[in-house]
């Protein structure tokens, strides 16, 4: 029951088109490179300074001054480019991204996200997540839709700071597709085998079942 | 008057506690890996060292938050670091975690004169806590403020004795903003040349932001995550 790492990450890049360019955040996020079909033009773009991001390397061609976002060591593709840290966000902040894929501890009705800080407990920072969410053009989040103890992570408030408000479109869970909009989240897609009552049930947000909700198969 | 030093120590001459430190790199990437190691044995202590990670336990700024020469960290990003943690859950170490992209700006800004710009990065987060908030076309931004260093430390892959700079590949990351932002910026790298070996078409950096350069040497250049495709 519900979706794998796996078949969230390929849900998502459902959701990618031809000439996007596209920065994928670390964890879930990343795994949407490994579907986006051959013949859709996409460019991934790596925070840290390479638009044009390959596979990782061969052994043999692995390089310490070529990494990733993630800092896993990784490739360029014919077109790639390097560039500083301010260019890398002009282009994250000036708009020019069409869309990242974040990960995130909480989503709410009002397409605010919290995906950098619990208090007390995990000070790792905020990284490049505050830019991309103001900058991009769209925002998808993958997550899972409870935490482990069965929380629901979609709500009418997030309760852990913030990492930007008002820019989530849309959120892929192991249990579902769920967009939001007018300050609700709407379901239009379930996992297989779940009911989109499940899902309504799961959510603790103002949550509606889209007329034309529909299963999705992999 | 020559810009090209011996090795780190000489390069670092003038370093005191409670100065503020600009550091390049990326994790572990394009870090001044020789001035790091300097700055340990010169055992400067309550430094301010702007850099987007911490370094890890035992490699990069990590090596300095052991000998407890750090008092405070501004980064966008620590969480490979768990000295680093402990520290600052114990409170012995001050942190200001900054957006990386506003990070970058903040350094670019400061070594460009000027001293604050509005970015829609952060609004309605702790970050924009005590920040000014002003709308421009109906979106709101907050204002941030520039940052300088006493000392700006680079690495780059190669360089010339005038000091124009040039980066590899990713290693590159925040290097060019942090070099124009240091009050004495001091550079690092693989190949020291003559003028005229470097192509003017092809400079990062140029030599008018570097005060001091270096060839370093023993380049460890850790991997944070070896990732190698099957095939």
């Amino acid at each position: 029951m519900g979706l794998n790492r796996n078949q969230i990450a390929q849900r998502i890049s459902n959701e990618v088109e031809d000439g996007f360019v596209v920065n994928l955040g670390i964890g879930i996020p990343t795994l949407v490179a490994n579907f986006i079909p051959d013949e859709l033009d996409v460019v991934l773009q790596s925070e840290n300074g390479l638009l044009g991001m390959g596979p990782f390397p061969s052994k043999e061609n692995v390089d310490a001054d070529l990494i990733n976002a993630g800092k896993q060591t990784i490739s360029t593709v014919p077109g790639s480019s390097f560039f500083s840290s301010a260019d890398s966000f002009a282009m994250i902040r000036g708009g020019h991204v069409d869309l990242t894929v974040l990960g995130a501890m909480q989503v709410d009705i009002y397409g605010s996200i919290a995906n950098w800080m619990i208090p007390g407990k995990m000070v790792k920072g905020m990284g490049g997540a505050m830019d991309l969410v103001a900058g991009a053009q769209r925002v998808i989040v993958a997550m899972q839709h409870m935490d482990k103890k069965g929380n629901s992570k979609l709500l009418t408030n997030c309760n852990l700071p913030l990492t930007g408000i008002h820019c989530i479109n849309k959120v892929v869970t192991d249990m579902g597709v769920l967009n939001i909009k007018g300050q609700q989240f709407e379901i239009i897609e379930v996992a297989p085998g779940l009911n989109p009552e499940d899902v309504l049930k799961a959510t603790e947000g103002k949550a509606v079942i889209h007329p034309d909700v529909k299963e999705m198969t992999f | 008057m020559s810009k090209v030093y011996k090795n780190a120590t000489e390069a670092i001459a003038g370093i005191e506690s409670n100065m503020t430190l600009l550091l390049g790199g990326f994790g572990l990437c394009g870090i001044p890996e020789n001035c790091i190691a300097a700055l340990k044995e010169s055992g400067a202590k309550n430094l301010t060292c702007v850099s987007n990670n911490a370094g890890v336990d035992d490699f990069g700024l990590g090596l300095l938050l052991q000998s407890r020469q750090i008092k405070k960290m501004i980064s966008s990003y620590v969480g490979e670091n768990a000295t680093f943690e402990k520290q600052f859950l114990d409170g012995d170490l001050d942190v200001e975690l900054t957006p990386q992209g506003t990070l970058a700006e903040r350094l670019r800004a400061g070594g460009a004169g000027i001293p604050a710009f509005y970015t829609p990065t952060g609004v309605g987060t702790l970050v924009a806590e005590n920040k000014e908030e002003r709308e421009f076309d109906g979106r709101k931004f907050i204002l941030e403020k520039a940052i300088r260093g006493d000392f700006a430390y680079v690495k780059a892959w190669k360089g010339d004795t005038m000091g124009n700079l040039i980066y590899k590949k990713t290693a590159r990351n925040f290097n060019p903003m942090i070099a124009t932002a240091g009050r004495i910026t001091i550079a690092e790298v693989e190949h020291l040349v003559e003028p005229g070996e470097l192509e003017p078409d092809q400079i990062h950096t140029p030599g008018i932001f570097v005060q001091r350069i270096f060839q370093g040497s023993h380049y460890e250049k850790r991997i944070e995550q070896l990732t190698i495709s099957e095939s």
